[in-house]
């Protein structure tokens, strides 16, 4: 849809700005990633606050989880989570098989190494998200075969 | 979990927020990257063009609109078909210069700026400095070259936001040696 295009335009644009003036290497590689998590961190932050002004309180951790996979899933991304795992331990992955910001860049496992970067911000986006929600985590991502990818939450205790 | 609200209107809203957050988390980083404003201006402005040349494509995909006759087409193309498509918003075309090759585009709100204030020492920001470079850009794929600056912004206190768009000329196609 073309309101999806300036955020996915713009993000492109982001990923590629800071990793332009970069030399690669791992420890370059780690700080680019980290920036990108830390941007979508604030703008989760932001965002969540102005989903969720006029909602209720949220009954416990797993209400928060699936608010997550979908109603935030839905106004960001268009579709649900499309799997949400859990080991009812504070350990929570959510299967996303067609993710939006990694299907323009291929299907399969060609430029599977530079999926983190596209991941990067998202992960951010959610950790802030869920932190404005009180509660406090570490998200990651992993790809194997795109544009399907698995984001996982693990929550930190206070 | 059934909340009953509006589904559409919700979600055209949270996507132009979160487009205008991630600008905000950009403008911010760039900020910390740049030692001075003209730098962002700068930065944000190459950004924009390189958003932009791609932008036409998805622009012309979704739109069936042909070549445009004139600037004047250009310049209601730009207001009313892609403002309206990627922003959600409509600005008006005025200020027409005699020889018809300038024209303001008058934005009443601008969704870059949502929840934004600038601070004192940033007064020579250009914010929304990228949608300047994206219509440079766009247009350049579409063999004009034009200028395009803020003439007005409401974040410096205007009550309008002005973008002041100057045909400079047409781009001749290259076509490589020997190709006749």
């Amino acid at each position: 849809m073309a309101d999806e295009a300036p955020f996915q335009f713009l993000h492109n644009e982001v990923i590629q700005y800071i990793y332009k003036s970069a030399e690669s290497g791992e420890t370059e590689n780690g700080r680019n990633i980290a920036k990108l998590e830390n941007m979508g961190f604030r703008v989760g932050q932001g965002l969540i606050e102005r989903l969720t002004k006029d909602s209720a309180r949220f009954k416990d951790e797993l209400d928060i989880m699936k608010f997550v996979c979908k109603d935030f899933w839905t106004c960001v991304f268009k579709k649900q989570i499309d799997n949400l795992r859990t080991n009812h331990q504070g350990i929570y992955v959510l299967q996303d098989n067609k993710f939006r910001l990694l299907s323009q860049l291929s299907a399969g496992k060609q430029y599977l190494e530079h999926a983190p970067k596209y991941l990067a911000f998202t992960c951010g986006l959610v950790r802030g998200a869920l932190s404005n929600l009180g509660v406090k985590s570490i998200v990651t991502a992993e790809v194997s075969i795109m544009p399907a990818c698995k984001f996982q939450i693990m929550i930190q205790k206070m | 979990m059934s909340r009953q609200s509006n589904r559409t209107t919700d979600s055209k809203k949270m996507n132009s927020e979160l487009f205008t957050l991630t600008y905000g988390a950009l403008v911010t980083q760039l900020c910390k990257d740049y030692e001075n404003d003209e730098e962002v201006n700068k930065q944000l402005d190459k950004m924009g063009y390189n958003i932009g040349v791609r932008l036409i494509e998805d622009f012309l995909a979704r739109s069936s609109i042909g070549r445009c006759q004139d600037f004047r087409k250009t310049a209601d193309v730009i207001a009313k078909v892609a403002f309206k498509m990627y922003l959600g918003i409509t600005p008006s075309v005025t200020n027409w210069s005699p020889a018809g090759d300038e024209f303001s585009l008058i934005l009443e709100n601008n969704p870059l700026v949502d929840f934004v204030e600038l601070p004192d020492n940033h007064s020579t920001l250009v914010y929304s400095n990228l949608l300047c470079g994206v219509l440079r850009g766009a247009l350049e794929m579409v063999q004009m070259a034009v200028d395009v600056r803020f003439a007005q912004d409401t974040l410096r206190g205007d009550n309008v936001t002005e973008i002041r768009m100057k045909f400079i000329k047409r781009i001749e196609e290259n076509l490589p040696a020997g190709d006749e």
